[in-house]
C-alpha cells in the first residue's frame, strides 16, 4: 500500500485517478443532497419555538462544519507539502481553499437568513458567526497570498506556511471570540434546547455527508486543472486526449 | 579578531536597526502621526459626546494601534531585502531566528513603544479614567510586541511583492484579533470595576507564545521568500 | 572540500542546467562561465544555500550543506550583485557591522586600515550614499580583507570598478589563494590571477 501512495503522489498518475473518481463523488453528492434536503424540508417536524424557519440549519450547520474541517485538511496538505516537498500536496491545498471559502460564505449567508426571522436583524455578532467571518478572512488571505506570488514554488510554500500559522491560531481566535461574546452578553444563535428529533438528525448527517462528497469532487476537479496549468510544458500533458485536439 | 557570541549578535542587530531608524526619523514619525490622526477621526465621525467616547475609547485606541503597527511592518525587512543586507544576514554563522528576534525588538522599540507612550495622552481626549489609562498602557505594553512579532511573519511572507502593504494587513489582522479582544477587554473590565487579571494574563501568555515561536517561523518564511 | 554532484536547478518552470559535477579544493579558483540567463547566478546562489536544487548534492568537508547550515556559513563568504551596505551608515560602520554579522568583532583601527587599503582613505566616515558606485563596491569588497572565510563565492565582483580597483581585487584573490583559500566566481570583465591555474566551468 505504501508503494501505491507514492505512485499516486505524482501529478501524472493522480491526474488520471482523480478523473475517474470525480463522477462517483459528484453523483453520490447529488443524491445525498436531494435526500437530505427532502428529509430536512419535508419530513422533519416543525420546531416548537422557531417554526418553519429553523430548517435553514440543515444547510447552515453542515456548511459551518465543512468550512472548519476543510481548513484543517488544507493546513494538513500544506504541512505535507512543506515537510516532504511534494508538489501535489501543495496543489491539493490550493484546490481546497476556494471550496472552503465558499462553505464559509454559505454559512455566513444562511446564518443571516436564519437570524433575520429569529432576531429581527440580518447580522448578530455572536461567537460562532464572528469566528466564521474571521475564518473567511483566513481563507481569503491564503488565496490572495498564493495569487500574489508569481513564482509557483515560492507561492506554494509561502501560502502553506500561512495556512499552518492560521490553523494554529484558529483555536486561539475561537476562544478569544467566545470570551469577547460572553463579556458583552451577546446573543447566541442556537438551536432550541429540546433534543433533536430523529428525522432532524438524519437530515443533518445526510447533508454533512453530501457536503463532504461535493467538496471532494470539486477539489479533485480543481486539482486536475491546477495540474494541467502547472505541468503545461511537460511531455505527458501534450499526450493527453483532451489536449491533443 | 575576536569571535562574537549570540548575545553580541542580538545586540549588534538591535543597535544597527535603531541607528538606522534614528537616521530616517521621518519613517518613525509618520507612524506616530498616523496613530494620532486615526484616533482623532473617531470623535469627528461619531460626535463629541463624552460618555459615548469614553465607552469607545479602548476599542478606538487599540484598533488605531493595530493599524499603525501594520503600516510600519512593511518596513521591517524590505529595506534590507532591497540592498542585499538581508541575504547576508541569512548567511550569518549564527541562528537566523536570533537575528530576526533582534529586528523584531528594534522594530517594537521604534514603532510600538511610541504608541504605548502616546496612547494615554490620546486617552485623556476620550475622558478615560486614570485606572483605565493604566490598564490601557499595560495592555499595549504586552500587546504591541505581539503585533510586531506576528506581523513579522506576514512581512517575511510578503517580501518584495507588489501590493505588499495591504496584503500584509489582510494576512496579519485576523491573527491579531485575540490581542485586540483581550486588550480592550481589560480596559472595559477595569471601567466596570471587575478584575483585569485574567485579560492581562492571557495577553501575557500570548506574548510568551509569540516570543517562543514567531522568530523561528519568521526565519522559515524568510527562507521561503528568498529562494 | 567542496563537492558538487549531479546538480540540477530551475528557475520557475525553466530548467537551467542539470547533471553538474565538480569539486574545488584549497588553493583553487574556478570561474563559472556562460551566456546571460544560463544560470550562473542561480548556481552561485544554490551554492550559498538560498535556492534548493531540483536534484543533486552540495557537500562541504564531507557533509551536505543542508545539514551543516551555520557551520558552512561560518566558512564561506558571498558577494552578490547587491553591495549589502546601508546608505545611511558610514563605510566604517558598514564594515564593522558586516564583520559582526559574520561573527567577527572588528576593532575600529583594523576596519579603517582595511578601508584605506581599498582606496577609501578620507571617506571612511562619510555616509555611503554620497559615495560613487565604484566606491560603494570597494566598501563591499573590503569585507574580503577582514573575513576569515575559506570559500569566497563572488558574483561579478568587478562591476563598477576602475582599473586600479580591479588590480586590487586580483591581488586580494591571490593572497587568499596563497593562504589556502578557495574562490568561485563569475565575471563579465577579464580577471587574472598571477601564477595560479584558473579552472573553468561552462554552463549551457
Amino acid at each position: 500500500m505504501a508503494i501505491n501512495w507514492f505512485k499516486y503522489s505524482a501529478p501524472t498518475t493522480f491526474y488520471g485517478l482523480a478523473g475517474k473518481m470525480i463522477p462517483w463523488f459528484a453523483f453520490s453528492a447529488a443524491i445525498l443532497f436531494a435526500v437530505g434536503l427532502y428529509i430536512g424540508f419535508f419530513i422533519a417536524p416543525m420546531d416548537a419555538q422557531q417554526g418553519e424557519f429553523y430548517r435553514i440549519i440543515f444547510i447552515h450547520v453542515p456548511a459551518s462544519m465543512m468550512s472548519m474541517f476543510l481548513y484543517m485538511v488544507m493546513a494538513g496538505y500544506a504541512a505535507l507539502g512543506l515537510i516532504f516537498n511534494t508538489r501535489l500536496s501543495a496543489m491539493m491545498a490550493s484546490a481546497i481553499a476556494p471550496t472552503g471559502a465558499l462553505f464559509t460564505v454559505v454559512s455566513l449567508w444562511t446564518g443571516a437568513l436564519w437570524g433575520k426571522p429569529m432576531w429581527g436583524t440580518w447580522w448578530m455578532w455572536d461567537a460562532r458567526m464572528t469566528s466564521e467571518l474571521i475564518l473567511l478572512f483566513l481563507y481569503l488571505g491564503f488565496i490572495a497570498l498564493h495569487a500574489s506570488i508569481d513564482e509557483p514554488r515560492r507561492a506554494d510554500r509561502a501560502a502553506a506556511l500561512l495556512a499552518i500559522v492560521g490553523s494554529v491560531n484558529v483555536p486561539i481566535i475561537y476562544f478569544s471570540v467566545k470570551w469577547w461574546n460572553t463579556l458583552h452578553q451577546g446573543a447566541t444563535i442556537k438551536f432550541s434546547g429540546t433534543s433533536m428529533h430523529i428525522a432532524m438528525q438524519q437530515a443533518m448527517f445526510t447533508m454533512l455527508a453530501a457536503c463532504w462528497l461535493y467538496a471532494i469532487a470539486v477539489a479533485l476537479a480543481r486539482v486536475r486543472s491546477i495540474i494541467l496549468e502547472r505541468e503545461r510544458n511537460t511531455v505527458w500533458i501534450a499526450e493527453l486526449p483532451e489536449v491533443k485536439q | 579578531m575576536k569571535k562574537s557570541s549570540m548575545l553580541d549578535l542580538l545586540v549588534l542587530v538591535i543597535r544597527r536597526d535603531l541607528v538606522l531608524a534614528m537616521r530616517r526619523r521621518a519613517d518613525v514619525l509618520t507612524t506616530l502621526v498616523f496613530f494620532v490622526m486615526v484616533v482623532s477621526l473617531f470623535p469627528l465621525g461619531v460626535g463629541p459626546e463624552l460618555s459615548m467616547l469614553r465607552k469607545m475609547a479602548p476599542g478606538v485606541l487599540w484598533v488605531a494601534a493595530l493599524l499603525a503597527s501594520m503600516l510600519s511592518l512593511g518596513r521591517l525587512f524590505s529595506a534590507d531585502y532591497l540592498d542585499g543586507t538581508l541575504e547576508q544576514m541569512m548567511l550569518a554563522p549564527q541562528s537566523l531566528s536570533m537575528l530576526v528576534l533582534g529586528k523584531m525588538a528594534a522594530h517594537w522599540m521604534v514603532s510600538g513603544l511610541p504608541l504605548v507612550l502616546m496612547a494615554p495622552v490620546l486617552g485623556l481626549q476620550f475622558d478615560m479614567s486614570v485606572q483605565a489609562l493604566g490598564v490601557l498602557i499595560v495592555g499595549l505594553l504586552l500587546g504591541t510586541p505581539i503585533l510586531s512579532m506576528i506581523g513579522a511573519i506576514g512581512a517575511a511572507l510578503t517580501l518584495g511583492l507588489r501590493g505588499g502593504g495591504v496584503l500584509l494587513s489582510l494576512l496579519v489582522l485576523p491573527l491579531c484579533i485575540p490581542v485586540l479582544i483581550f486588550g480592550t477587554g481589560a480596559v472595559e473590565a477595569i471601567s466596570s470595576g471587575l478584575s483585569v487579571v485574567s485579560h492581562l494574563s492571557l495577553l501575557g501568555a500570548l506574548l510568551v507564545l509569540s516570543f517562543v515561536f514567531t522568530p523561528w517561523v519568521t526565519a522559515q518564511a524568510l527562507r521561503i521568500s528568498m529562494e | 572540500m567542496l563537492e558538487v554532484s549531479n546538480l540540477a536547478c530551475s528557475r520557475g518552470d525553466h530548467r537551467l542546467f542539470c547533471g553538474l559535477n565538480f569539486s574545488l579544493n584549497l588553493g583553487q579558483i574556478m570561474q563559472v562561465q556562460g551566456a546571460n540567463g544560463s544560470g550562473k547566478t542561480s548556481l552561485l546562489r544554490t551554492l550559498c544555500g538560498f535556492m534548493m536544487p531540483d536534484e543533486g548534492d552540495i557537500v562541504w568537508r564531507g557533509e551536505s550543506i543542508r545539514d551543516l547550515d551555520e557551520d558552512y556559513y561560518a566558512e564561506m563568504l558571498y558577494l552578490g550583485h547587491l553591495n549589502a551596505i546601508k546608505d545611511e551608515l558610514s563605510a566604517l560602520e558598514n564594515l564593522r557591522i558586516s564583520a559582526g554579522l559574520s561573527g567577527v568583532v572588528l576593532e575600529e583601527q583594523e576596519a579603517i586600515s582595511a578601508l584605506r587599503r581599498m582606496g577609501l582613505r578620507g571617506r571612511e566616515m562619510l555616509p555611503t550614499k554620497v559615495l560613487s558606485q565604484g566606491q560603494r563596491r570597494r566598501v563591499a569588497l573590503a569585507r574580503l580583507l577582514v573575513s576569515d572565510a575559506k570559500l569566497w563565492i563572488l558574483d561579478e565582483p568587478l562591476t563598477a570598478l576602475d582599473v586600479g580597483a580591479v588590480a586590487l581585487v586580483q591581488e586580494l584573490i591571490s593572497e587568499h589563494l596563497a593562504q589556502q583559500g578557495m574562490v568561485i566566481f563569475t565575471t563579465h570583465q577579464p580577471l587574472q590571477v598571477a601564477g595560479i591555474e584558473m579552472r573553468s566551468l561552462t554552463l549551457s
